[in-house]
């Protein structure tokens, strides 16, 4: 379970790969060796996964509690408009 | 996230102090800020103290804001030496220095770890549980990476915004961006990895 060399350069385009930016000779080589090789194919789908979770988790709008709102108009010696 | 259908601000406005568009600045963007400060810190009363710290000093500078990033990629590069100094504050012992940091990015960083996890079903991924396991995996990283994968990955800067944000070039952003991502990959692997073989076992 050991990766080879050919693994460990592919490793450095790995981000610009998930995110689709990666030049299209490097791409072509990325995905010929993924096809053969099933670790780099575990590799990408769960990396890619991975930051596919951390985006559903700031899906939800940002939202400031109540009372940290009020503390940070307060704060900034802006109480006079909180009601908005 | 902050979207990029922001409403517009008066930069005018904002400059010469007019509380009513101040207020109006704050609400929009005091929500990234915090969940930003709180992702980075892990912590409710320090998120709260980057989030006032962050628009006190927005207040105070924004008449030298001269329009080379966006106000938001402005006020992100603010709350992050904000966030980044309140850590230096509370550990001084464990905070990589920058020579600590070249020997860590100088590190092997090849996976270790070939579980298939993909095909657990959403509800298990996005638990609870999973989410608070989610949010542990962001503070173990060092926090020059962590602050890295939280803007451009949580927060949805680009590349060029998170290095506008950081003081750093794109090829340091990218550099980093990919050690948080795979060091990530290998802790959520682990946690994972071992609900996939429970299944597997039930079956
Ligand atoms: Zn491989």
């Amino acid at each position: 379970m050991t990766q080879t060399a050919h693994c460990k350069s592919l490793l450095e385009s790995l981000s610009d790969y998930v995110d689709g930016t990666l030049n299209e000779d490097l791409c072509v080589e990325l995905q010929r060796h993924i096809s053969a090789c099933q670790n780099c194919s575990i590799v990408v789908d769960t990396l890619r996964k991975t930051i596919y979770l951390y985006h559903a988790t700031t899906a939800e709008p940002a939202n400031v509690p109540l009372d940290v709102r009020e503390r940070l108009f307060h704060s900034l010696k802006l109480e006079a408009y909180l009601q908005h | 996230m902050i979207n990029k259908t922001t409403p517009e601000f008066s930069l005018e406005a904002l400059k010469s102090g007019e509380p009513n568009e101040f207020a109006r600045f704050v609400d929009t963007f005091s929500g990234p800020i915090y969940r930003m400060a709180l992702k980075m810190l892990g912590d409710g009363q320090d998120a709260e103290d980057v989030l006032q710290n962050t628009f006190l000093n927005a207040f105070k500078h924004i008449h030298s804001f001269e329009e080379r990033s966006s106000l938001s990629t402005w006020l992100y590069r603010i709350a992050a030496n904000e966030a980044l100094m309140l850590i230096r504050k509370r550990h001084p012992e464990t905070t990589l220095t920058d020579t600590n940091l070249e020997d860590a990015e100088g590190e092997d960083y090849s996976p270790l770890q070939f579980v298939d996890w993909c095909c657990l079903p959403e509800d298990e991924l996005l638990s609870v549980e999973a989410r608070r396991h989610l949010d542990r995996a962001i503070q173990r990283l060092p926090e020059k990476l962590r602050i890295v994968f939280i803007l451009r990955d949580l927060e949805g800067l680009s590349i060029e915004e998170t290095g506008q944000a950081l003081d750093l070039s794109q090829t340091a952003v990218k550099t980093r961006l990919l050690r948080a991502r795979l060091n990530l990959r290998e802790q959520l692997s682990s946690y994972y990895g071992e609900l996939t073989h429970d299944r597997r076992d039930k079956k």
